[in-house]
């Protein structure tokens, strides 16, 4: 949306300044017009420097209310649940989380670093994807199924630890990360499904314009996992993305599939500086 | 069946206040209309019934199990995890009892001290 917004900026200024020049024969005046441009010029940067918008903004002020409460998100019922969760000692070597990790308030900042790549998995995991590799290696447990009300209630506790904090993916330390976040803008802009419509043509170009009645958001993740009105639950933001596809009739990648994987990369990079939210509420 | 609950009661309030109480339980609320995603049909889950009552704690209290202050019956059109909001006014010290009831045997309740002063 930025790099669209940017062309139309880009296409508009030269325009407007051959008609005051055309328009100002005398010298003076046309110093005048100069000025004026770069006056123009310089507030249309300004504005164009972050025209991103959390989905948060576009809410109802009642959805925005229950975002706002803790007392009345009820995405903290699930962030009960991964609270609870996270001293139980579990799987095959009977350790909890907390017994690496300590208090869970140490986890501040992790979620804002996610996706990123693992030395482990040998490819670029989500978070949801690292608890379960922490379950699976560390306490030798069964991984938890995706969405499930442990595994969202984990990631979730996890992900509010970093609330207020800005997305900050690892890229200058990890090329396996930009490759994905590549891969993942491949997959952004490209045409899918029985309405062929790629992400960027609704969250890019058409943002802000109403779909039935409802805002097209500009499709950042800053409030996952959260609470959606629709699901009447927690979800991940592969859950979130799966029903997009779905709604432009495409065959949805399975859950954990890399594509998604890359997609959120991609997305997360897209919002690389925006204030996470966690957990969010959404519509 | 264990329930997650969010309650919020004022930590403390005037003798006279008038206060608001909350109170959110995870439930799934499943109308029994619905099919899951294989098209069976998903058994009916609500909670039918919700109340608060009201235990003074001064020892003269006649009712050890105190009066209903709020309560309210429940319906297949209202949302999962159902979200109550409701007002009091605060006379004496003493607990207020949550309790939502529903199908399959759901019992939940909950206790929270209220210090009037």
């Amino acid at each position: 949306m930025n790099t669209d917004a940017n062309a139309l900026v880009g296409a508009g200024l030269p325009a407007i300044s051959r008609w005051l020049s055309r328009a100002s024969a005398l010298p003076q005046l046309r110093r005048l017009a100069n000025a004026a441009v770069a006056i123009v010029f310089f507030t249309t940067t300004a504005l164009a420097t972050d025209t991103r918008k959390s989905s948060f903004d576009g809410m109802q002020p009642a959805t925005q209310a229950l975002q706002k409460d803790d007392t009345q998100n009820p995405a903290m019922l699930w962030v009960q649940d991964g609270v609870a969760q996270w001293p139980k000692s579990e799987g095959d070597t009977q350790k909890s989380c907390a017994d690496c990790h300590g208090d869970m308030k140490k986890m501040r900042s992790v979620a804002t670093r996610y996706p990123q790549y693992s030395v482990h998995a040998k490819r670029v995991i989500n978070l949801s994807q690292r608890i379960n590799q922490c379950r699976t290696t560390q306490q030798r447990g069964s991984a938890w199924p995706h969405d499930s009300a442990t595994l969202i209630g984990l990631e979730s506790a996890i992900a509010m630890q970093s609330r207020g904090l800005p997305i900050a993916p690892p890229t200058a330390t990890q090329p396996q990360l930009v490759e994905a976040q590549a891969r993942g803008e491949v997959l952004f802009n490209q045409r899918i499904g029985q309405t062929d419509l790629s992400c960027r043509d609704c969250h890019n170009r058409l943002a802000g314009k109403r779909l039935g009645g409802s805002t097209i958001p500009q499709g950042h993740p800053t409030g996952y996992p959260i609470y959606r009105l629709e699901w009447q639950s927690v979800g991940s933001l592969q859950r979130r993305l799966r029903g997009c596809m779905t709604a432009v009739r495409a065959e949805p990648y399975a859950y954990g599939a890399s594509e998604l994987v890359e997609l959120e990369a991609y997305l997360a990079k897209r919002a690389t500086g925006m204030t996470l939210e966690s957990p969010g509420v959404r519509p | 069946m264990a329930a997650r609950t969010l309650i919020t009661v004022p930590k403390g309030a005037k003798r006279g206040d008038i206060i608001e109480i909350r109170a959110l339980v995870q439930h799934p609320m499943e109308t029994g209309y619905r099919r899951s995603a294989e098209g069976a049909m998903l058994p009916r889950d609500l909670i039918r019934t919700f109340s608060c009552r009201f235990v003074s704690a001064s020892p003269s209290a006649s009712n050890s199990t105190g009066d209903v202050v709020f309560s309210a019956t429940l319906h297949a059109a209202i949302a999962a995890n159902p979200y109550l909001s409701f007002n009091l006014r605060a006379e004496v010290s003493g607990s207020l009892v949550f309790e939502w009831l529903g199908d399959n045997g759901f019992a939940h309740r909950e206790t929270v001290a209220l210090l009037v002063t």
